[in-house]
């Protein structure tokens, strides 16, 4: 029995596979080169425009898991600082940040979709999957909005206490980030109808769902972080 | 309208900054006027402002570099001339004014004058040694450069319009609160930082990248010259840290602005983490760029000593350690603030330990010299006073990091010695050898080798003669940043360090002399065949000033050293291998995406600093709209053809055939 890729399934092969960088992504078209693209590493030359892209872009969002990361640092620093004010068990509801967690987990699900679709090249569903996660992304950043503007209207602002300054912060960064991901979603929504699946789209496409993957990443941290260890303080 | 901005900004009772900005201005606005009378301004706008050639960014970058440094010189002439005459006295500097001068100083020197330089010279020398065309993402190369400019712009715009911070170059909170400092120096500081810091992390991000993905065929990283190790590790430090300096920077930025509490000394705010958090960032900030500076000097040494550099492997390893490191070591800056005796214990040793990393270095680069046939030019005489002055300063900083001893030292004179001596005679030693060993590769001739070496002997007399005196003073117990002192004891060392700085001032002047009687003799010092020095990494190989396209062929590299490999084989046989088959060549499109983004950058900083929220928005607005633009282009290179690219590089064979040729005549026994 032949355990090479060639022996599976067409929409098996792994050279469709959207995050296997380098080599064997398939035909020309697949983000750009042909089948045997060089990776750069060790003496092969300078790699495919594909993996230079890619690569460059999880350097920088490792850049900016750092920077999170710091913000992480102060919390766990001033999560007991209420200087009198409320705690996070007083104010945190454990329901509410479950359905924003199940959002932004299933707007992951989708955006990974919206990869597969996109790497077969299928415009409609690609166009389905991206919207579905722009929606569900807008929903955990209402459900977040909704949760700040009660706070500050209960007196539980940022300017209450260090602890609530460094989880405004942290949580307020992150949503940024989600609001920066809608505006960029929105721009590849119209750039892959406006211009096809070119392979510089296509390395995009590729760099969106890095970050899209990489928010979900940092929700995890932030709701173990901010509010679960929160609640129990 | 203009939210805090009124004419009240400008100093009018203060005639030092008013005077300064105004001859500044007018100094800009002339050339400004003569570049556009001249008609030179297409020929800027297409060859350099919106160029995305690494070489060409590598020059500004540079040029941006030096015109701070010598803005930041000024700053030190003010500093020096004050303590040495406000001896039971006030001095001509009122406190307010000294204090932003300070800070002032310490912030360009870092932000705007030692990294421009750094990054300049990875810019300018990393494709190249690689063998290739470009580096990763042109483009955003550009950008980052323009964002730098964009945040010494606004470091320079306070001069005029408000003033700088008072609190020292790194804003340590309470101070840099807005209870205590509400006007807008700290946001001077704060918004050109981020925005500078921004561009620096986008550089960090495209060497990485470039260094681990974009190499010539062949060139495995033991292959690598040095000078590229230590740009990697330099990226990958300025790629964990700069965001440290971000999410710190924007905390501050919070306090002051929305009533935040990180760092207030009311609401639980703690004031310490600020320090901690800053010195994450700006203890590897030291290696970032001093790591550069080693791998300039390690060049330098294996040219100019006609040898390999000794330890390939060793300065690889201890390159990595030291960057690795110096992560361990950030609260040695402040073992005062009482952690306790383990915790300083364990950061005295760290701090100890990561010597050792430089001290395998120091030993490499004299076993390169020794045996080896060295020839004396400005380079390296800048490389040998490195070596005398970055180890006494390597000396006074172990001594520092014993916590005992640093209780006595913290904050005086003997620290800000310490660290002149191990940047100015590190990072700074390596930017002039530097200057004057790629020059020629940049422009096609050389330095003026006679005003090289006078720029050299002042600059490092004038830095002893600065600074040893500081150290004493230091000892004798006189702190840091004092406006005015009535110690009689200190006043014979601060006449002492006047006196030297006023010889730096002579280097300073040598130096620009070195650059102008050079453009004036560029004719005699022309380098015709490419390869000045005798050199013996890649981009000797190529013409100077390089093609755009760097190499018309990428060089296939066979082992370390390879251009040294290349020049044998043409020696023994007298020939160049033969001619390759020319392809045409794409390379990327000029973009004026940088300097647009900076433009709205520089707006949207200055609004934020002065409360202007509408220009706020617009700037934001604006940037979002030029990324949409930019990221609609569809056209992003062009295409040198084959014949171009023959009819350059065939140049280049002839100038250096016609070497080979005169060299084979004068190796011919008579």
């Amino acid at each position: 029995m032949s355990t090479s890729s060639e022996a599976l399934p067409q929409r098996h092969r792994r050279d469709i596979d959207p995050y296997r960088l380098g080599r064997g992504y398939g035909a020309p078209g697949y983000g750009g080169g042909g089948r045997d693209l060089p990776t750069g590493r060790g003496e092969g030359g300078p790699a495919s425009k594909r993996v230079i892209v890619g690569f460059g872009f999880w350097v920088f969002l490792l850049s900016d898991i750092v920077m999170f990361s710091a913000f992480f640092a102060a919390h766990a620093v001033l999560q007991t600082a209420t200087a009198g004010g409320p705690s996070g068990r007083d104010l945190f509801d454990p329901s509410r940040v479950a359905l924003e967690t199940a959002f932004l987990l299933a707007s992951s699900f989708t955006c990974g979709m919206s990869a597969v679709a996109s790497s077969v090249r299928n415009q409609l569903w690609t166009q389905v999957s991206l919207l579905v996660t722009g929606i569900l992304g807008a929903c955990f950043l209402a459900l977040e909005a909704y949760e700040f503007t009660q706070m500050i209207h209960t007196g539980a602002g940022p300017e209450t206490s260090a602890f609530l300054s460094s989880f405004f912060a942290v949580v307020g960064l992150h949503g940024c980030h989600v609001t920066a991901g809608l505006l960029w979603l929105g721009t590849m929504m119209a750039q892959v109808f406006v211009k096809g699946f070119r392979p510089n789209i296509q390395r995009r496409l590729l760099c969106f769902n890095l970050f899209w993957h990489t928010l979900d990443i940092i929700w995890v941290a932030l709701f173990t972080i901010v509010y679960l260890i929160g609640e129990g303080r | 309208m203009l939210g805090k901005l009124t004419w009240d900004a400008i100093p009018w009772s203060q005639p030092i900054p008013l005077v300064a900005g105004g001859v500044v201005l007018l100094a800009l606005l002339a050339v400004i006027a003569w570049v556009i009378v001249r008609g030179y301004l297409p020929y800027l706008w297409r060859d350099w402002i919106t160029s995305v050639d690494h070489k060409r960014i590598g020059v500004m970058y540079i040029l941006l570099g030096v015109v701070m440094l010598l803005r930041g010189f000024i700053d030190a002439l003010m500093m020096r001339s004050q303590q040495a005459i406000a001896f039971n006295a006030p001095g001509y500097l009122p406190p307010e004014h000294y204090n932003q001068i300070f800070s002032a100083h310490g912030t360009i020197m870092i932000f705007f004058a030692a990294m421009p330089i750094v990054i300049g010279l990875m810019n300018f020398v990393v494709p190249l040694q690689l063998g290739v065309r470009d580096v990763a993402f042109p483009t955003l190369n550009s950008t980052s450069f323009w964002l730098t400019a964009t945040g010494a712009l606004l470091v320079n715009v306070s001069l005029v319009v408000g003033e700088f911070a008072r609190t020292g170059w790194l804003p340590y909170p309470p101070l840099s609160e807005t209870q205590y400092l509400p006007g807008v120096g700290v946001d001077y500081y704060l918004w050109s930082l981020q925005i500078s810091g921004v561009g620096t992390l986008l550089t960090g991000v495209n060497f990485v990248t470039t260094i681990l993905k974009i190499r010539a065929p062949g060139m495995g990283y033991f292959r690598m010259t040095i000078f590229c190790w230590t740009a990697l590790a330099s990226s990958l430090l300025i790629v964990a840290a700069f965001p440290v300096l971000t999410a710190t920077l924007g905390m501050l930025l919070l306090d002051r602005y929305l009533d935040f509490h990180f760092f207030t000394n009311t609401a639980g705010g703690n004031m310490m983490m600020f320090v901690n958090l800053i010195w994450v960032w700006g203890h590897p900030e030291v290696y970032i760029l001093v790591l550069p500076a080693f791998g300039v000097f390690s060049e330098i040494f294996s040219t100019f000593s006609g040898k390999p550099l000794f330890g390939y492997r060793s300065m690889v390893m201890a390159t990595l350690f030291i960057c690795v490191v110096s992560f361990m070591v950030w609260l040695h800056h402040f073992f005062t603030m009482g952690a306790g005796a383990d915790v300083n214990a364990a950061f005295g040793i760290a701090t100890s330990v990561i010597a050792v990393g430089t001290g395998v270095k120091v030993y490499n680069w004299i076993f390169t010299m020794y045996g080896g046939r060295i020839r004396f030019a400005t380079p390296m005489l800048w490389a040998m006073g490195f070596i005398v002055t970055f180890v006494i300063g390597g000396m006074t900083g172990v001594l520092l990091a014993v916590p005992p001893a640093d209780f006595m030292l913290h904050n005086s004179l003997f620290l800000v010695a310490h660290f002149h001596n191990v940047i100015i005679g590190g990072v700074l030693f390596a930017g002039f050898a530097a200057l004057t060993y790629w020059f020629p590769k940049a422009f096609g001739f050389r330095l003026h080798e006679g005003w090289g070496k006078a720029a050299f002997w002042l600059g490092l007399i004038g830095f002893y003669v600065t600074f040893i005196p500081l150290y004493a003073a230091g000892l004798q117990g006189m702190t840091r940043r004092l406006q005015h002192y009535d110690v009689a004891a200190w006043r014979p060392w601060m006449l002492v360090a006047v006196l030297g700085v006023l010889i730096l001032l002579a280097g300073a002047v040598c130096q620009v002399a070195q650059l102008v009687v050079s453009i004036l003799h560029r004719d005699e010092l022309r380098d015709e065949i490419g390869d000045p020095w005798n050199g013996r990494s890649l981009e000797w190989a190529t013409s100077s000033p390089p093609p755009p396209f760097n190499f018309a062929v990428l060089p296939n590299v066979h082992g370390e050293e390879p251009y040294w490999e290349i020049k044998r084989r043409a020696i023994e046989s007298a020939h160049l291998t033969p001619e390759p088959e020319y392809e045409d060549i794409e390379m990327p499109r000029n973009s004026p995406t940088g300097v647009i983004t900076a433009f709205f950058a520089t707006m949207t900083g200055f609004a934020a600093i002065w409360h202007i929220w509408w220009m706020v928005v617009l700037g934001i607005v604006a940037a979002y709209v030029v990324f949409v633009w930019f990221a609609w282009r569809d056209v992003d290179e062009y295409v040198i053809p084959a014949a171009e690219v023959a009819r350059l590089d065939r140049e280049r064979r002839g100038a250096r055939q016609a070497w080979l040729d005169a060299h084979a005549r004068a190796e011919e026994p008579a």
